[in-house]
């Protein structure tokens, strides 16, 4: 599959990487704009940002133009390589997210054989960014928000990984293009136009995973880390100008990458009913189709932030231990049952 | 009211006589023996207690155990005359006290301004609710003044009663900080609004208040003279408007 | 309702206060130094200059002491040198987000001094405006409520449907936040044509924020879980420290100024009733003040429709000169009981005024009930206390 256009590896390689480079920022502004700008505000009887461009759409261009102007500033106290290294770490860890998501046949920017086993090692790296940010800044506050996140990390990262185990094991592979080829040539009790997305056999991994995804982005009610009202920002309270900039971007790009995860395991991915799964019209129509599905994901999640209050954080490990993975454990005994039995 | 329980009917409605405030000013007494030095009613408005500081502690206990158990507030009242008056000669103020009747303000006055009695400079003021009975009560006693040693006469310390009501706490700090009373067997007595170098107590009489000596307060200037004559008139034709509508009776 | 906790409860949760720091004694292998955390001066949660000096042993709190001053503006000293109207503008900044509430047991004090009482339909006015300074401030408790547990959204339709009620109030005094319209004697001015009805309606929204508030944040697991059994105060500990307003309520002790010590407005001539609570959580908080602002809501409606006819001012003279004399009035305003102890001596100002503010003594039983809670749980208590920092200050 990799030799579509006949180009040589370093020249597709390098299209590749122009894309993924246009694509990540583009998307962290639009679900910024669609989402943290628009749809709270509307959700909060606001009307948003309104002077930027038509309908405010340039507001977080213009953001980040204040943001890179502003005075990069160091605390007397912090661990200065440690606390510059940080918001890179971080933003690193959602770049390396897009590197496996599949969007088409071959519109991909490499497709590993251990996908799913990628993404999640490489998501769990933002944790460390995270606390390193809480350490170096020499602030009680960011301390407090960088031992949550490292705390937080155990509680959800399993029940997350166990979600993930229900769909390998219903798709015989680690590998998101063969997860997507397994729900494409799925069928639900013989009728297989739609295939068979795995929400459908899946539906608590699904849910379990976007739990432990809200928990993994510090969105609302797992915020504990950032915690405005409690920790004043929490890691990234002594954060200004750009480095601030890269923690936002890495928060709503991951955002993207874990709704485009969700999309590839379990709302079918990029293929169309109807459509050969190699059809190359797909690595057009595909990116088209997942960026639909992708922001119906995008939207359950903010709509989640923007609604409800923040747990505890020894409430969040009860959950997480006592409910989270039972239950996921439990939907992987079930799922290989039904493997071996059918 | 939906649940009214009926005894709270009687304070609204007790006014003149208030026979149920001079029944709890004479129970207490009673209750609290000697103790009590003076009381006094309000009809229709409230009791006051005034109590020997000796047995200040005693009887707040005595009144805690007797029901008047919710803590409403301490504080404490200097009673001497700012040497500096009231900041306020201008000439408006002058003519504003010389137009009326001045009866209220002389000296005969000083003798009824207390209730409770009392002469004092300091005088110690609290108050406690009884939730069950639905009335409340103002105690106070009088804080004598002890010369300290470098001459000047400072107010003696005072029993405090936070074992009785925790919630006094704060209250006895602050009353230390603004009035300089002491309060015996508080475990931390610091300043709770102004800095901890602070010197002074500023609602002490005779603690200047700077921003009114250096200048002269323009809160007046704005109230604007009205000709008598003008006065008169407006006066009749309020008064006609009053009457017309048949109500202030 | 089952009867309010009192010595038992208490005795429960320092018992549970113990078994925690033994727990955290026997968990800790290595000795860790507590960390002194210092909420405030600066902080959202303090909605002003609060700072709590909190020592912490990881995320739980061993001890947290309220220090406050930093907005102190010696109203006390300021009144003696004012005359008694010129002193409702500084009392008005007291609690500012039920700014007309503060001046009406001032003005009361001064009545009750002169032996003046405001005609009927200046004391009906007073309360219609009593409670909706109520609404105002309490339905933005409502929705901040959900800031300080981490919900964004709630806060938002507050300060919406909060921007009603104080156009009502701006209507009637032209005044949003600092009214200044109590008179001694009675109000500076009638209400406008067509405002009873444009109230009705107001007070038909408010009951369906409150109705919102419910559904989204009362009614919600996570907020439930954040807030039962978060900073119970038993009803004695409330008592003796004097709290006073819905966090007494909520502590189950059925005593509500208006009811029980109605110092001559019209609370008694309309139809309501007291909440309690028996929890004493930081739940039961939230829920009596969503009840109190129903009731509120209700007192208003029936308030407007009997407004009795005649003048709003009494008579008194164009120079107000206070006999000599002390009086104490108190009510019970949006964040408890708000009281002035005014000494005249006769002159154009008062002697002394001691004003009793609810914030000082709710906020006084903090160092008592933080003892063993975590981090996130002090935001929620304070937050459920509900302080305004000017009413600390003064």
């Amino acid at each position: 599959m990799t030799d579509l256009l006949g180009l040589a590896y370093w020249a597709e390689t390098s299209i590749k990487l122009g894309v993924a480079l246009i694509v990540i920022p583009t998307a962290a502004l639009m679900l910024g704009y669609l989402f943290l700008l628009k749809m709270m505000a509307f959700m909060q009887s606001r009307l948003g940002p309104q002077d930027v461009g038509p309908y405010g759409t340039l507001q977080l261009i213009a953001d980040a133009v204040k943001f890179l102007q502003k005075e990069d500033i160091h605390p007397a106290a912090a661990d200065r390589r440690v606390f510059r290294a940080a918001p890179v770490v971080v933003l690193a860890s959602s770049f390396l997210l897009f590197v496996v998501l599949p969007t088409g046949p071959d519109a991909v920017v490499e497709n590993l054989d251990t996908g799913i086993f990628y993404a999640m090692a490489v998501s769990s790296l933002s944790v460390l960014g995270v606390l390193m940010a809480g350490w170096a800044s020499a602030n009680k506050y960011a301390l407090l928000g960088g031992l949550r996140a490292a705390g937080q990390l155990i509680a959800y990262e399993l029940p997350l990984i166990l979600a993930v185990m229900g769909v390998v094991i219903q798709a015989d592979s680690l590998n998101l293009q063969q997860i997507v080829r397994a729900q494409a040539e799925g069928e639900i009790f013989g009728f297989g136009l739609i295939g068979n997305p795995f929400i459908l056999t899946q539906f608590v991994g699904f849910l379990i995973f976007m739990i432990a995804a809200q928990a993994e982005l510090t969105q609302t009610p797992f915020d504990m880390p950032v915690a405005e009202t409690e920790l004043v920002g929490g890691f990234h309270v002594e954060y200004t100008g750009f480095r601030f900039l890269l923690f936002f971007m890495a928060e709503v790009a991951t955002a993207f990458a874990f709704s485009a995860l969700a999309t590839v395991m379990f709302l079918g991915g990029w293929w169309i009913p109807g459509f050969d799964f190699d059809a190359p019209v797909l690595n057009v129509l595909g990116p088209v189709v997942m960026l639909v599905k992708i922001l119906l994901v995008a939207f359950i999640i903010f709509w989640i932030r923007f609604t409800y209050p923040r747990l505890r954080e020894d409430q969040l490990q009860k959950f997480a231990w006592k409910v989270l993975i039972p239950l996921s454990l439990a939907n992987i005994v079930v799922t290989g049952i039904f493997k071996v039995v059918l | 009211m939906a649940d009214d329980t009926g005894d709270d009917q009687a304070d609204g409605a007790a006014a003149p006589g208030d026979e149920a405030r001079d029944a709890l000013a004479a129970e207490l007494s009673e209750l609290l023996g000697d103790a009590v030095v003076e009381s006094h009613v309000e009809a229709g408005q409230n009791l006051w207690l005034r109590i020997d500081i000796e047995h200040w502690h005693a009887a707040m206990s005595a009144l805690h155990d007797a029901g008047f158990a919710y803590f409403g507030f301490l504080s404490a009242v200097d009673w001497t005359d700012a040497p500096e008056g009231r900041y306020e000669d201008t000439e408006f103020d002058a003519a504003g006290v010389g137009e009326e009747d001045d009866e209220a303000s002389s000296a005969t006055a000083e003798e009824t301004v207390r209730r409770g009695g009392g002469e004092t400079r300091f005088q110690l003021l609290a108050q406690l609710h009884s939730p069950a009975r639905h009335v409340a009560v103002l105690i106070k006693a009088d804080v004598p003044e002890a010369a300290s040693s470098d001459g000047s006469s400072a107010p003696a310390s005072v029993p405090s009663i936070i074992d009785v009501f925790a919630g006094a706490d704060w209250h006895e700090r602050e009353a230390h900080e603004m009035f300089g009373l002491v309060f015996d067997g508080h475990p931390n007595l610091a300043h709770i609004y102004l800095p901890t170098e602070f010197e002074g107590h500023p609602l002490r009489k005779d603690f200047p208040l700077l921003a009114r000596a250096v200048k002269p307060w323009p809160g007046v200037v704005d109230i604007e003279e009205i000709p008598p004559e003008l006065e008169a008139q407006l006066e009749a034709e309020v008064m006609a408007e009053f009457e017309a509508s048949g109500a202030g009776t | 309702m089952s009867p309010p906790p009192t010595a038992s409860a208490l005795r429960e949760q320092q018992a549970y206060v113990a078994a925690q720091a033994a727990d955290a004694r026997v968990n800790v292998e290595l000795d860790t130094g507590d960390m002194t955390l210092n909420i405030g001066p600066q902080h959202p949660a303090t909605h002003g200059t609060l700072r709590i000096a909190c020592q912490l042993d990881g995320e739980q709190v061993i001890s947290a002491e309220p220090l406050m001053g930093y907005m102190h503006r010696g109203y006390e000293k300021l009144c003696e040198v004012r005359t008694y109207p010129q002193c409702t503008t500084l009392i008005n900044r007291i609690d500012w987000l039920g700014s007309f509430a503060n001046e009406v047991p001032f003005i009361l004090a001064a009545e009750q001094l002169m032996g003046v009482e405001a005609p009927p339909r200046a004391q009906w006015i007073r309360t219609i405006l009593f409670e909706l300074s109520r609404i105002a401030n309490v339905s933005l408790f409502l929705g901040d409520m959900g800031v300080q547990v981490g919900a964004l959204t709630p806060v938002f339709f507050a300060f919406r449907d909060r921007e009603r009620v104080l156009n009502q109030i701006e209507e009637v005094t032209g005044g949003r936040f600092h009214p200044n319209f109590d008179r001694i004697g009675g109000l500076k001015d009638d209400i406008p044509r067509g405002w009873i009805a444009e109230t009705h309606a107001v007070m038909a929204k408010m009951r369906g924020f409150c109705d919102e508030m419910e559904d989204l944040l009362m009614g919600n697991e996570i907020f439930q879980t954040r807030c039962r059994s978060v900073g119970v105060i038993p009803g004695d500990v409330a008592l003796s420290y004097g709290l006073s307003g819905a966090n007494l309520r909520a502590s189950g002790v059925d005593w509500d100024l208006r009811r029980d010590a109605n110092p001559g407005l019209a609370w008694d001539q309309v139809d309501w009733r007291v909440w309690t609570h028996p929890d004493g959580d930081s739940f039961a908080r939230y829920w009596v003040r969503l009840q109190e602002t129903r009731e509120a809501t209700k007192i208003v409606d029936q308030l407007l429709d009997g407004i009795p006819s005649g003048p709003i001012m009494a008579k008194v003279p164009r120079i107000i000169k206070v006999p000599a004399g002390e009086a104490y009035v108190s009510t019970e305003n949006p964040l408890g009981e708000m009281g002035y102890y005014v000494v005249s001596k006769g002159g154009l100002g008062p002697f002394r005024v001691k004003i009793r503010t609810p914030s000082f003594s709710n906020i006084s039983v903090v160092p008592w009930v933080m003892r063993g809670t975590y981090v996130p749980d002090i935001i929620t208590i304070l937050g459920s206390l509900y302080f305004i920092l000017g009413d600390i200050d003064r």
